[in-house]
């Protein structure tokens, strides 16, 4: 090696202390493999697997009060069906997520999904296949004028889509008068709600289907970890090399996307349409999507998590609603979860504040 | 005026972090009225003395620090600094862009002041005739945002001064001293002189300034003492006047300016690889040199000398920048170069910024290093958490990572062995063009080998060229076969074969300001 000229007893110090450091070096891995024990795998199998086991818990409590009910198939049967579309939505919410951009616009694309779809079939008279084409692609194209302002003009993507979530609530009362339309084919209820498989609307296995892809995506493909990148590190994603605009400006889009299809199932699962009710679902939808980062993955928004938080939250409404507790328990029970969740992914996160 | 000892006292300072001694015994007098210098390159114990000063850093036992003769508690804190007369002005500057320059100049008086309801219109008045005493026209109600970088500095230290001089229990005998920590580098020349005009207005007030500072010049223009250090060491207190300019650059670097036996690597006779041609960005430029395949080049400057900034514009990573750079035949727009290209062609860039810029701390050691290769470890089943991390661990025991488990968070690794890691993350790419901002800052003795033979091995074996920015000159020496001396952007020197050690290196950095 070529170093600058010193005299030979610094260097000899040096060498001692090199020598010195890596000694303890050495007995710092050994401590930290005997740290590294059983023990530790426990814990990250409890962390892991936390929610599921809230959810078990939660039944078994909720059941100790209502066995008849909490203990059948059938109530979960139809829960499990009822609950897809919010599956789906939030892995709408989810996508930007962890790309590090928020996007409050996914319930009012559902709407005008299945809005769209309930004009052009009723009214218009279109066949319900190339309805479902057009809702799907107009959800696609709100996700785009999202990532147009985000990235072009440099605004926060809260404030964009804060704004364009009620512009596209205004455009639904304008195609729809205002009004509920039903009598949409019965073609789309068939496929969604009424044909059942073990029990269980088809609902669900479209949202079961969408998580599964969207998990391989973020978990074992490379578009996934980079998107992760993104989220987590935009200027190290930037300065390695990665082209942080088009994977944005591509989570946005696959975002209305699958917020369309969320508006697909519940459609299907109501055979009708009406201009409002589809903006409720945006706070479930985050709860969920932060609930679902506590688990699985601890610490990062995913597919799986979410799908788990989805139904953990739905169960502990339908047995409060077994034990006769009013509608607002909704209400507080996922905007409870939420910030519940939240905080539990910043104990997660070691406390560092959220930007 | 009563009392006729110094304003500042600093006696016997010494500070330790671990085993390596920053500050050695260091004394500092500082007489009133007067403007004393305070000089040394890095690592010379400068910057530890003003975190001390500042309440930053405590000393070890045995040191002491009196303000106008009366002893003062170390570390002490900002307020018991200011009432004792003493008050700091950063490199930062502590300005606030988006609020008006009278904003700012009160902004200890809005903070915690009292007052319901804020008078507007005296407070700019105030603030007018209190630069009318400094002879300065500043707008009042303009945003700081658009003041030019010399007149940010001058509200900065007039703020300085003025809360100085409000916080004093007893003005008359306790003038004050004024802190100014490397105020000038980012300074166009021209404009440096109303800045030592306004020194010369705070200290004809009876006040002192404690001028800390690389640039000789500066120092020999506006200083009347001056005390240089060294390798945390007290070398000398000085009467400017009588200091001629070497004598300054002998003192700082430690030794006489006669000839040194070179130490440098010999370059084999590779083919010009690398053509950087009309490099210029505000302050910087324009600039031509190029690396040969397998060099490994070094770029030295003092702070603003533009240095540090060549990587990042040649990689496109901060917008600015005009001229060509040319790579193994493929000819870059570097008015269009966005990192994407860069990496897309095997140039590859490794940030001083290590968890802001070259990895994320949140994720595993494993995705961080296998990021730029994820589609090359595709597998049967897709890309798995497993294949990152094999292949991360393989990496990590050939770079020395410890300890090698890909699956933590990069966060959880030291300094060195995170920026092992990431050196491998870009190593394994085999880049033709390797740019580097200060590799081993902040690292132990071990890791730097480390990335030193990691960088060589580079070089040698895959023909990288290796563009080295650093303010360490013992790494520039001991890595380098090449390095190019920077000063206002221009490149000054150019040092190699016999003539390129550390000492060398630090002459031309502080010389090359003579020559300009």
């Amino acid at each position: 090696m070529n170093m600058s000229p010193t005299d030979p007893t610094p260097r000899a110090r040096e060498d001692e202390l090199t020598a010195r450091i890596a000694a303890l070096e050495a007995k710092l891995v050994a401590f930290e493999e005997v740290q590294a024990g059983p023990s530790r795998d426990w814990a990250t199998i409890l962390e892991r697997g936390g929610l599921v086991i809230a959810w078990g818990l939660l039944i078994l409590i909720l059941g100790a009060f209502r066995p008849e009910q909490m203990f059948a198939w059938n109530s979960y049967a139809t829960m499990l069906g009822s609950n897809a579309m919010i599956v789906v939505l939030t892995l709408a919410l989810m996508i930007p997520l962890v790309a590090g951009d928020f996007d409050l616009s996914v319930a009012a694309i559902m709407g005008l999904s299945s809005m769209l779809i309930a004009v052009l079939n009723v009214k218009a008279g279109i066949e319900i296949g190339p309805a479902v084409l057009i809702a799907v692609a107009a959800g696609g194209a709100v996700g785009a004028v999202n990532a147009f302002f985000t990235l072009y003009f440099g605004i926060h993507s809260l404030i964009v889509t804060l704004g364009s979530g009620y512009f596209v609530a205004g455009l639904i009362l304008w195609v729809s008068g205002a009004n509920t339309i039903a009598g949409i084919s019965m073609d789309l209820v068939n496929a969604v709600i009424l044909t059942r498989f073990l029990g269980v609307p088809l609902a669900f296995y479209y949202a079961a289907a969408l998580t599964a892809v969207t998990w391989y995506v973020f978990q074992y493909t490379s578009l996934g970890r980079r998107l992760l990148f993104v989220g987590l590190g935009r200027e190290v994603a930037k300065l390695s090399g990665v082209n942080v605009v088009t994977l944005r400006a591509g989570a946005f889009v696959a975002s209305g996307v699958v917020a369309a299809i969320a508006g697909v199932l519940y459609t299907g699962m109501r055979g009708a349409s009406d201009p409002s009710s589809a903006l409720a679902f945006l706070l479930p939808a985050f709860a969920a999507a932060f609930l679902g980062s506590t688990t699985i993955y601890p610490g990062r928004f995913n597919a799986p998590g979410a799908f788990i938080a989805v139904f953990f939250l739905s169960t502990g409404i339908m047995g409060l609603n077994f034990l006769g507790v009013d509608s607002f328990v909704q209400n507080l029970f996922y905007g409870g979860g939420l910030i519940l969740a939240v905080s539990v992914s910043q104990l997660i996160r070691g406390r560092q504040p959220m930007d | 005026m009563e009392g006729v000892g110094p304003a500042l006292e600093a006696e016997n300072l010494t500070k330790r972090f671990g085993a390596a001694t920053a500050l050695d015994a260091v004394s500092l007098r500082v007489a009133r009225g007067e403007v004393h210098g305070l000089l040394g390159s890095n690592g010379s114990g400068k910057s530890t003395l003003i975190k001390i000063l500042a309440g930053f850093h405590t000393p070890e036992p045995g040191g002491s620090l009196r303000l106008y003769g009366r002893p003062m508690p170390l570390p002490m804190s900002g307020a018991e600094a200011k009432a004792a007369g003493l008050a700091f002005v950063h490199q930062n500057l502590g300005l606030i862009p988006e609020l008006s320059v009278a904003e700012n100049l009160f902004m200890h008086d809005l903070t915690t002041g009292h007052d319901w309801r804020l008078d507007w219109r005296g407070m700019h008045a105030r603030a007018r005739s209190i630069f009318a005493e400094f002879d300065l026209t500043i707008d009042p109600a303009a945003p700081v945002a658009n003041l030019s970088a010399v007149e940010r500095a001058l509200l900065a230290i007039v703020r300085a001064y003025r809360e100085l001089m409000e916080a004093a229990e007893d003005h008359a005998s306790r003038p004050g001293v004024l802190i100014l920590d490397e105020p000038t580098p980012f300074l166009p020349r021209s404009e440096v002189e109303h800045l030592f005009r306004l020194i010369r207005a705070c200290t004809a007030t009876g006040a002192s300034v404690l001028f800390v500072s690389h640039d000789i010049d500066e120092v020999r223009a506006i200083t009347d003492r001056a005390t240089i250090l060294r390798d945390g060491k007290l070398i000398d207190t000085v009467e400017t006047a009588a200091t001629s300019h070497d004598g300054f650059i002998s003192r700082i670097i430690g030794r006489n300016l006669t000839a040194y036996e070179g130490a440098a690597k010999v370059m084999r006779g590779g083919e010009p690889t690398v053509m950087v041609e009309g490099l210029a960005a505000p302050g910087l430029g324009p600039v031509d040199f190029e690396l040969r395949e397998g060099e490994i080049l070094g770029l030295a400057g003092l702070i603003g000398a533009g240095a540090e900034r060549v990587p990042g514009l040649l990689f496109g990573a901060e917008p600015g920048a005009i001229g060509v750079l040319r790579v193994a035949g493929r000819r870059f727009d570097l008015q269009n170069a966005t990192p994407q290209a860069a990496v897309a062609d095997r140039i590859t860039y490794l940030p001083a910024d290590r968890l802001g810029q070259a990895g994320v701390g949140a994720l595993p050691v494993g995705d961080n290093v296998a990021m730029p290769v994820f589609d090359r470890l595709f597998g049967r089943f897709g890309l798995t958490s497993r294949a990152i991390n094999d292949h991360a661990a393989q990496l990590g025991a050939a770079a020395g990572v410890k300890p090698n488990a890909p699956q933590l968070p990069l966060s959880a690794l030291s300094g060195g062995n995170a920026q092992k890691a990431l050196m491998a993350k870009w190593l394994q790419t085999k880049p033709r063009l390797l740019l580097l901002d200060e590799p081993t800052q902040g690292v132990d003795v071990g890791a730097r080998q480390a990335i030193w033979d990691a960088l060589d091995a580079a070089a040698r074996a895959d023909g990288t060229a290796i563009l080295v920015a650093s303010t360490d000159y013992d790494q520039l020496a001991s890595l380098c076969h090449r390095v190019l001396v920077l000063s206002d952007g221009q490149i000054r020197q150019e040092l190699s074969g016999a003539a390129l050690n550390k000492d060398a290196i630090a002459e031309a950095c502080f010389g090359a300001e003579k020559a300009a």
